[in-house]
């Protein structure tokens, strides 16, 4: 019989922390991709010129930093432009993108689905419901897996 | 079609005979059953018993008539038909964690291991001692190798694993095997030796930036060796061909992710995974593009009767829309996720018929003359 069989601290230890194995990260520091230009989406938005709007936000996404300010930055900006969008415009302008647009678009929506406000769920989820028209379960999944993300 | 339920349990594994009248399964236990086919009956006639962990990987070698199995117990058995009786010998395989998959090479004088411990075991049986020695490929493997597929000349090896990349080593074994002429992945073949790696680090995607990546569930490579396809869980599949290595070419699927994917010839594969259905991709190796070619299932029936306003509101109510459609339950062939792919006739050049086996405890037989001629837009190159 072993010696300790009361205490279970030996349960709370990660041994793979030990490991001289253990898969560690590949920290790629490239400082690519700022983000949408703020000043530029307010002008567009202002003019009513929404899809050259929501073009240029999708444009430069900032996946590869690690600094949060830019990503919320990035996201917040994005997010202006798909609440101030009329219902009737989202499809054409789901149906504009290519793949990784729509990939990108899904990303931006459950990021956005994160912190909800007074009114935004609404209009996220009819963003959604087009967006997984072209997309389809794949592009759910990518979201899910995707390592570097918006 | 033909689809036969074995059990009720998952079938975890599975591995055909030479002539296919036996199948060797893995019930979700510690046991492997083989089941023979008697007209359209199948009859268990052996259980094999010695593993103590659930069996992950069954291959049955068509020639020698050996079978090799692995399981969660870190153990691997070759088994021989000694009369009427399957012996079991233990194989060691220095691994500290679960093993995986398991593959015979093509001309059967060794197999590959792929496991939990991040590494490949390379088993080889050595005349003298009269037992199986193994040689592991450790870098620079950083997870659980989840799928492996052989080379037709018996030496280089495709691994996908949970590190997000699919790779070819090669095993080759200078004790069984003389050296491997040249080929479109390379010609210095050392064991061990990294000849192809896909992934953001590497080469960067057809489809998206490239900077995703999803667990490599399945890897397979055509029937000449040139061409390698994998199936990752980001819902992409993949096809990159030797030589070429700066482009690979992928799709971006609506579907579920895929578990498994075979050539069935040089420019298609077949794929399934937790969508329940098999689908076809065709390869265009002039453009280098990957395209969906449909989906391969028994297209059903549905009556079409009027749905009464009483109906439609109650369909509102449970389901939020109003759809005729009164499915129950999936409409394919198989009800739960299918696992495992394998070629029955035709081998991975010009295959007529292959298997499917799952989750739910099924394993279906698809035709691929009759599949052809059902799904009228279907088409096989």
């Amino acid at each position: 019989m072993a010696k300790n069989t009361l205490s279970s601290r030996f349960r709370k230890l990660d041994i793979d922390e030990f490991d001289e194995n253990k898969f560690v990260e590949d920290h790629d520091e490239t400082v690519d991709n700022q983000g949408p230009d703020g000043a530029e989406i307010g002008n567009l938005i202002r003019r009513g010129d929404m899809m050259t709007a929501f073009h240029i936000a999708l444009r430069n996404p900032p996946v590869n930093t690690k600094n949060p300010a830019i990503k919320e930055r990035a996201l917040a900006i994005v997010l202006r432009v798909l609440t101030s969008f009329k219902s009737s415009d989202i499809e054409p302008a789901v149906k504009s993108l290519d793949r990784s647009g729509v990939d990108l678009l899904m990303e931006y929506i459950y990021r956005g689905f994160e912190k909800p406000s007074d009114n935004s769920s609404a209009i996220l989820l009819q963003w959604h419901e087009k967006a997984f028209a072209v997309g389809g379960l794949g592009s759910i999944v990518r979201v899910l897996t995707a390592r570097k993300t918006v | 079609m033909s689809y036969h339920s074995f059990l009720l349990e998952p079938i975890s594994c599975h591995s055909w005979n030479k002539d296919r009248t036996q199948i060797a399964l893995c019930p979700n236990n510690h046991d492997v059953h083989i089941y023979k086919k008697d007209g359209t009956k199948w009859t268990k006639i052996h259980e094999l018993k010695e593993h103590n962990g659930q069996v992950t990987g069954i291959d049955w070698a068509p020639e020698s008539n050996r079978i090799v199995t692995c399981g969660t117990d870190r153990n691997a058995y070759v088994w021989s038909l000694k009369g009427e009786v399957w012996k079991p010998t233990l194989v060691i395989l220095r691994i500290n964690r679960a093993a995986r998959c398991v593959s015979w090479s093509p001309k059967e004088n060794k197999f590959a291991v792929g496991s939990g411990s991040r590494l490949i075991s390379i088993c080889y049986f050595e005349q003298e001692n009269d037992w199986w020695v193994c040689k592991h490929i450790k870098k620079p493997i950083r997870s659980t190798v989840l799928s492996l597929d052989w080379h037709p000349n018996n030496v280089l090896l495709a691994a996908g694993s949970c590190d997000f990349k699919c790779r070819v080593f090669s095993a080759y074994i200078k004790e069984v095997e003389e050296k491997p002429g040249p080929t479109v992945w390379g010609s210095k073949m050392p064991f061990g030796e990294v000849l192809f790696e896909s992934g953001p680090s590497g080469v960067s995607g057809g489809a998206g930036d490239g900077a995703g990546g999803g667990w490599v569930h399945g890897v397979c490579f055509s029937h000449s060796g040139n061409r390698l396809a994998w199936t990752s869980h980001d819902s992409t599949v993949a096809i990159a061909e030797g030589g070429k290595t700066s482009t690979i070419s992928s799709l971006s699927s609506e579907t579920l992710p895929l578990l498994c994917v075979s050539f069935i010839t040089e420019n298609s594969l077949v794929a399934a995974g937790h969508d329940c259905y098999p689908v076809l991709f065709v390869y265009d190796g002039t453009k280098g593009s990957v395209t969906f070619g449909g989906k391969l299932d028994v297209p059903k029936q549905t009556s079409q009767r009027g749905i009464s306003a009483r109906e439609r509101f109650q369909n509102l109510d449970r389901r939020a829309t109003s759809s005729e459609t009164t499915e129950q339950g999936l409409e394919s062939l198989h009800k739960n996720s299918i696992s495992q792919i394998s070629v029955l006739e035709g081998g991975k050049s010009k295959c007529s018929t292959f298997c499917t086996t799952g989750m739910d405890g099924g394993m279906v037989t698809w035709d691929v003359k009759s599949l052809e001629s059902a799904l009228k837009d279907l088409k096989i190159v």
